[in-house]
C-alpha cells in the first residue's frame, strides 16, 4: 500500500506572533512541521507497519518546506517529495488542493493521502477535503482510529461532534487524523541519520503538468488582533467564601448569564 | 432571486444553534446585498426542520431529503448541496464552522470553482461583496479575505453573529431536490454510531468552566489506600478537581473544557480541549480553574467576554488576561462558588 | 573554521529535547521531591537510543559523533540533572571506556547490551576515604586461577542500584612503586554473587537520580572481566574522566540555559515598583552573565568534543570545560533564584531544584579545585599528555554506521 502523507511547515505553537509593518513575524522562535501533521505521518507509518507498503511525504513551498519533509523522513517516511516553484508560491486552500492532488497523482498508486486536521498558521483545515474533491476520492475526515483495511477497502472511527461514527470506505480516499489516533513517535536517530541526508527532490508546476491554479480568496491584509481593555481585578476575601460571595456578585453584575 | 444560501448543519433531524445563527447573519448580509435568504437542509426526514428554519428567517428552504442521507457522508451530502447551490444560484453560501460544515464548504468550493473564507468573526460588504475577518494563528492574527469567485463560501464562527429568535408565525416554500446520489454510488458505508455522553457542547457554550493541570494539584486530599501508583494517585487527585468542577458547570449550565497539559496528563479527554490544537471558544463566560495561562491556550479563548481566573500561582500568567482573579486553591475555593452561584440563582 | 552544527546534530538535539519537554519536564518535580528516579526514564532512554547515541551501530549504538552526545546532555540536563548523570556513567565513564580499552568479545558481551540500553552501567572509582586522592584506595582484587576475587567498597555511585554492569577499579598490586601503578580494572556484573548496592538518601541535590554505594565481599569474576591490563587500571580511570567529564561539561551548560530560560520568563512576568523586573538594569546584568556563560560553556564543550571526534587527546580541554561550566551553572542558578525572589526559594518554582543540582558537579568528576591545578599544571608546562596504549577512537562515520 503506498501512502502519501502531507505536511506543512508552520511557526512553532508556542510562538508569540504579532503583525510588524503587514506582516505576521514570529521572532526567532522555530519552524516546525505542524503538529497536525506529525499525527497524520504517525497513522501512515502505523497503517504500512501494519498492512505492509510505504509512506510519501509530500509538501509544498520553498526551501524551509524541506525541515517539515525531514522530520517526517525522521520519523520513517520512505521518501519525501517538495513542490518548490516560486511560480506555484502564496496560494490559496483549493490552489494548494489542486496542485498537492497533482503531486499525489505525480506519486501514482495511491490507496490513501492522509492530512493532519488543519495547519496551525492559516487554520482553515479545508485543504484536505478539498483535495479529496479534486482527486474525486471519498473525503474520511477526523479518523481516530482504523480496524483494518482489506480488498481496496477502509474501516475506521471518525470523529464527529455528535459522537463518533464507525464506517467503511472503499480506496484510495482522502484521511485527515486526529490526536486521539496516537501519539506521534519521536525521530529515530537512525532516522535522523537518513533524513539528514536525504536529497530531496523538487517538483516543479511544470514536472507536475499543471500551471498555476488562480487564487480564488484575495487577502487585504493581516492585524493584530484588537487590544482589549481588560482591567484586573483580584478578588479577596478572608474565607473561601467570602471570596465566592464577592465572585459571584461581581460575575452576576456583568449581566452574562 | 435567492442572494443568500445558508447551509443548516442537521444531525439526526436536528439542528445546533450555530445553524441558526447563520441565518441570521445571512438575514444581515441579505439586508445589505438585496437578495433574498435560503437554506439548504440535507439529510433523511428533515422536512421539519424547514419549518425551524423559516422561523429563523430563511424565505426559501432546498431540500434534499432521502434516505440515502440519513447517516452523514461528505461525498452524498457534498452532491446534495451542489443541487441546491445550482438551483438556488446564490452569491453568497454560508456555512456554520462546524465539522461538517467546514468540510462541505470546502467540497463546494471545488464543486463551484470558487473559494472559502474559513471561520468568519465578522462580515462586512464592499462593492457588492462580502469582506470577512478571520483569525488565523488560532486568533493572535486576524486577516482580512473576501472570496473572488461566485458564490462567495464562508463558514461563521460560532456565537460570532449575535443571538438568533425564532418567529413562529413566519412560513415559506419548500423546493425538493431530486439527482442526489444512489446508495450503491456512495463509497462510505457507515456501519455504527457511538454517541457521546450528553453535555453542553463547547462551542456552542454560554459558559465554560475549564480545568488545568493544577487540579490534580491538591497535596490535601486524602488518597484512597488501595491506589498506590504515582500516575494513577494524579489522576484520581484529577478526577476529583474535575468532579468540582462539572458540578459548577451543572449549576451554570456551562460546558467543561480542559487545557493541553490537562489532556495531556490523561486527566480528560480530547474533546474538553480548548486552545490551538483543541477548540475555539468564545463563551459570554470562561472560569479557568488550575490553568497557568499558556500561549496556546489563551488563543483558544480570548474572545470570551469575562474571564475568571483560579489558580495558586499569583503570578500565573492567565490573571493577565482575566477581568476577575482568585490567588487560592481551587479545591477550597470552587466549592463554594458553586455553592454561592446555587444560592444567588436560586437552584 | 565552522562553527555550526550539521542538520544531523539539530535534528538530534531537537529529537532529545522534545522528549524530555514531553516526558521529563512535567513531572521531574514530583520525583525530585521524593527522592526517586521516576522509573520509565531508563527504559525510555535506552528505547529512544539515547543510552547508546555515539556508540557504532556494529556495537548496538547510534552512530553519532561525540558532538552529539554533548548536546544530547546539554538536552537532558536543562531538564534535570539526573538524566544527564546517567549519560555521565552509563557512557562517559563506563560504555565509552569499552569502546576505548575493551576486547572485541568485551565490546559484545558489555557495549553491545549496554548501548541498545538493555543493561544499564555505572562506574565505581570513589571510595568512602579516597575521592581525589585516588591512591588512598583500598578495593582489592587479588588472582586465583583464571578468576579474580574483589572486595571493598565504592561509594557516591551514580547508578549503584540500577546499574547491571559496574566498571570497578581495585588495587592487585599492593607492592607497586607507585600505588596508582598497581591498579586495575574490572567489569563486575551487578548480579554476581557478593555484590550488594543501596541508595543514598538525604543529597542536596540531583535527587531524581540515584546515587548509591556498591560493596563487593568475595566476588569472582572471570579474567575476562578485566578491562586492560594489569596495573592499567589508574590510566583507564583517568581515561574515563575524560569523558565523563565531558558530559558534566555539557550537562552543565544545559543547566545554565534552564537557568536563564525561567529567568527570563520570570522576569517578563513578575512586576515591581510598577514595571516588569526586567526593567530593572541590576536584573538585565545577571541575565547578561547567564547568557555569556552559557554560550561560553557551550563554545567549551564543543571545542572538547570536536577534538574527540579528530582522535585527539583533549584531558585539557576537557577539564577547562568542566571547569567553567559547573563553576558557571552553580552562579547562574543561584541568580536564577534571586531573580526569583522569595518564590524562587520555594519549589513553586524549578529554579531552586536547580540550584541545588548544580553544586554536585562543582565536587564530583575532579573538584573544581583539582582543575584549576590541573590547568596551572598545563600552563607551566609541569603536564604533558603521554600517548596511551590505547586512544578513545576518532569517530569516523564510515565505522561508525556500518
Amino acid at each position: 500500500m503506498k501512502i502519501v502523507v502531507c505536511v506543512k511547515q508552520v511557526p512553532d505553537s508556542a510562538a508569540a506572533i504579532v503583525v510588524e509593518d503587514g506582516k505576521v513575524n514570529w521572532g526567532d522562535a522555530p519552524i516546525v512541521i505542524n503538529p497536525w501533521d506529525e499525527y497524520a505521518v504517525e497513522a501512515a507509518l502505523q497503517l504500512t507497519e501494519k498492512y505492509g507498503g510505504d509512506v510519501v511525504a509530500l509538501s509544498m513551498g520553498g526551501d524551509k518546506a524541506k525541515e517539515a519533509l525531514k522530520h517526517a523522513l525522521a520519523m520513517g517516511c520512505s521518501e519525501a517529495i517538495l513542490i518548490n516553484d516560486p511560480e506555484l508560491a502564496e496560494m490559496d486552500a483549493s490552489g494548494a488542493a489542486k496542485v498537492l492532488a497533482a503531486g499525489i497523482q505525480k506519486v501514482g498508486d495511491v490507496e490513501m493521502a492522509i492530512f493532519g486536521k488543519q495547519a496551525i498558521d492559516n487554520d482553515t483545515g479545508v485543504t484536505p477535503a478539498m483535495t479529496a474533491r479534486v482527486l474525486g476520492w471519498p473525503m474520511i475526515s477526523l479518523i481516530s482510529a482504523v480496524e483494518n483495511i482489506a480488498d481496496g477497502s477502509i474501516k475506521a472511527k471518525r470523529f464527529m461532534e455528535e459522537g463518533n461514527q464507525i464506517f467503511e470506505s472503499k480506496l484510495p480516499a482522502v484521511a485527515s487524523i486526529v490526536k486521539d489516533y496516537s501519539d506521534p513517535r519521536y525521530p529515530s536517530f537512525m532516522g535522523i541519520r537518513k533524513a539528514s541526508r536525504a536529497e530531496i527532490p523538487n517538483l516543479t508546476a511544470g514536472d507536475l503538468g499543471i500551471s498555476k491554479p488562480e487564487n480564488k480568496v484575495k487577502w487585504f491584509g493581516v492585524d493584530n488582533p484588537p487590544v482589549r481593555d481588560i482591567t484586573n481585578e483580584k478578588i479577596e476575601g478572608e474565607t473561601p467564601e467570602e471570596i465566592a460571595a464577592n465572585l459571584v456578585s461581581k460575575i452576576m453584575e456583568e449581566k452574562v448569564l | 432571486m435567492a442572494k443568500i444560501l445558508v447551509f443548516i448543519d442537521q444531525y439526526k433531524g436536528e439542528a445546533g444553534m450555530a445553524s441558526w445563527e447563520a441565518l441570521l447573519a445571512g438575514k444581515m448580509l441579505a439586508d445589505k446585498l438585496g437578495g433574498g435568504l435560503s437554506a439548504v437542509i440535507v439529510g433523511s426526514g428533515v422536512e421539519a426542520l424547514a419549518n425551524t428554519a423559516f422561523h429563523y428567517g430563511a424565505e426559501e428552504v432546498f431540500l434534499a431529503d432521502d434516505v440515502s442521507l440519513a447517516d452523514y457522508r461528505a461525498e452524498a451530502y457534498a452532491l446534495g448541496l451542489a443541487k441546491a447551490t445550482e438551483a438556488a444560484d446564490p452569491e453568497v453560501v454560508l456555512f456554520p464552522t462546524t465539522t461538517r460544515g467546514r468540510e462541505l464548504a470546502a467540497m463546494l468550493a471545488i464543486d463551484t470553482d470558487s473559494g472559502v473564507l474559513v471561520d468568519a468573526t465578522e462580515m462586512d460588504v464592499e462593492d457588492g461583496a462580502v469582506v470577512a475577518t478571520r483569525p488565523i494563528y488560532a486568533g493572535k492574527v486576524i486577516a482580512k479575505v473576501k472570496c473572488e469567485a461566485k458564490p462567495q463560501i464562508i463558514t461563521l464562527r460560532a456565537r460570532a453573529f449575535g443571538k438568533p429568535e425564532a418567529d413562529e408565525s413566519l412560513s415559506g416554500n419548500i423546493t425538493k431536490l431530486d439527482g442526489l446520489m444512489a446508495e450503491a454510488d456512495i463509497a462510505t458505508k457507515v456501519l455504527d454510531t457511538e454517541m457521546v455522553e450528553g453535555g453542553v457542547s463547547l462551542t456552542d457554550a454560554n459558559v465554560i468552566v475549564s480545568g488545568g493541570r493544577g487540579v490534580s494539584n491538591n497535596a490535601g486530599l486524602e488518597v484512597p489506600g488501595d491506589i498506590t501508583d504515582e500516575k494513577e494517585i494524579e489522576i484520581w487527585k484529577a478526577t476529583q478537581g474535575f468532579g468540582l468542577i462539572q458540578e459548577l458547570a451543572d449549576v451554570l449550565d456551562a460546558a467543561v473544557g480542559a487545557s493541553r497539559a490537562a489532556v495531556d496528563a490523561n486527566y480528560i479527554s480530547y474533546a474538553h480541549q480548548v486552545g490551538q490544537t483543541g477548540k475555539t471558544v468564545a463563551p459570554d463566560l470562561y472560569i479557568a480553574c488550575g490553568i497557568s495561562g499558556a500561549i496556546q491556550h489563551m488563543a483558544g479563548m480570548r474572545s470570551s467576554k469575562v474571564l475568571v481566573a483560579i489558580n495558586k500561582d499569583g503570578d500565573a500568567p492567565v490573571f493577565k488576561e482575566a477581568r476577575y482573579g482568585v490567588v487560592g486553591d481551587l479545591f477550597d475555593v470552587l466549592p463554594a462558588i458553586t455553592a454561592e452561584f446555587k444560592k444567588q440563582l436560586g437552584k | 573554521m565552522d562553527f555550526q552544527l550539521s542538520e544531523e546534530h539539530r535534528m538530534a538535539q531537537k529529537m532529545v529535547r522534545d522528549f524530555a519537554a514531553k516526558e521529563v519536564i512535567p513531572v521531574i518535580q514530583e520525583w525530585d521531591s521524593k527522592q526517586e528516579m521516576a522509573p520509565h526514564f531508563l527504559p525510555r532512554m535506552g528505547e529512544l537510543g539515547i543510552m547508546g547515541i555515539n556508540i557504532p551501530v556494529k556495537y548496538g549504538g547510534q552512530g553519532f559523533d561525540y558532538i552529539t552526545l554533548g548536546l544530547v546532555c546539554e538536552e537532558l540536563e536543562y531538564a534535570d540533572s539526573s538524566l544527564r548523570v546517567v549519560m555521565s556513567v552509563h557512557m562517559g565513564l563506563n560504555s565509552m571506556a569499552v569502546l576505548q580499552w575493551g576486547t572485541e568479545d568485551q565490546k559484545q558481551r558489555f557495549l553491545v547490551p549496554q548501548a541498545k540500553g538493555e543493561k544499564v552501567a555505572a562506574f565505581g572509582l570513589t571510595e568512602p576515604d579516597a575521592g581525589s586522592d585516588v591512591a588512598a584506595m583500598t578495593a582489592t582484587a587479588v588472582k586465583d586461577g583464571n578468576e579474580y576475587i574483589l572486595n571493598g567498597e565504592k561509594m557516591w555511585i551514580s547508578l549503584a542500584t540500577k546499574a547491571d554492569h559496574t566498571l570497578v577499579v581495585c588495587r592487585t598490586d599492593m607492592n607497586a612503586d607507585k600505588p596508582t601503578s598497581g591498579m586495575t580494572a574490572f567489569m563486575v556484573e551487578n548480579a554476581r554473587d557478593g555484590v550488594t548496592s543501596g541508595d543514598i538518601h538525604g543529597k542536596l541535590g540531583v535527587r531524581a537520580g540515584s546515587t548509591g554505594w556498591v560493596n563487593m565481599q568475595d566476588v569472582r569474576i572471570p579474567e575476562e572481566n578485566r578491562i586492560g591490563e594489569e596495573g592499567e587500571g589508574f590510566k583507564i580511570s583517568m581515561s574515563c574522566l575524560d569523558n565523563g567529564r565531558y558530559t558534566v561539561a555539557a550537562g552543565a551548560t544545559g543547566l545554565i540555559k534552564a537557568s536563564l530560560d525561567a529567568s527570563v520568563k520570570y522576569a517578563q512576568e513578575r512586576k515591581t515598583f510598577g514595571v516588569q523586573i526586567a526593567e530593572h538594569q541590576l536584573i538585565q546584568q545577571k541575565i547578561a552573565h547567564m547568557h555569556r556563560d552559557h554560550e561560553m560553556a557551550q563554545l567549551l564543550y564543543l571545542k572538547a568534543g570536536w577534538k574527540k571526534n579528530l582522535g585527539e587527546r583533549n584531558t585539557r580541554e576537557t577539564s577547562l570545560a568542566k571547569w567553567f561550566a559547573t563553576e558557571a551553572s552553580f552562579n547562574a542558578a543561584s541568580e536564577a533564584v534571586q531573580i526569583h525572589g522569595a518564590y524562587g526559594y520555594s519549589d513553586e518554582y524549578p529554579v531552586e531544584r536547580f540550584l541545588r543540582n548544580s553544586k554536585g558537579a562543582v565536587i564530583y568528576e575532579g573538584t573544581n579545585e583539582i582543575h584549576q591545578l590541573v590547568q596551572a599544571a598545563y600552563a607551566f608546562g609541569w603536564r604533558k599528555d603521554r600517548p596511551l596504549r590505547k586512544e578513545l577512537p576518532a569517530f569516523d562515520p564510515d565505522v561508525w554506521q556500518e
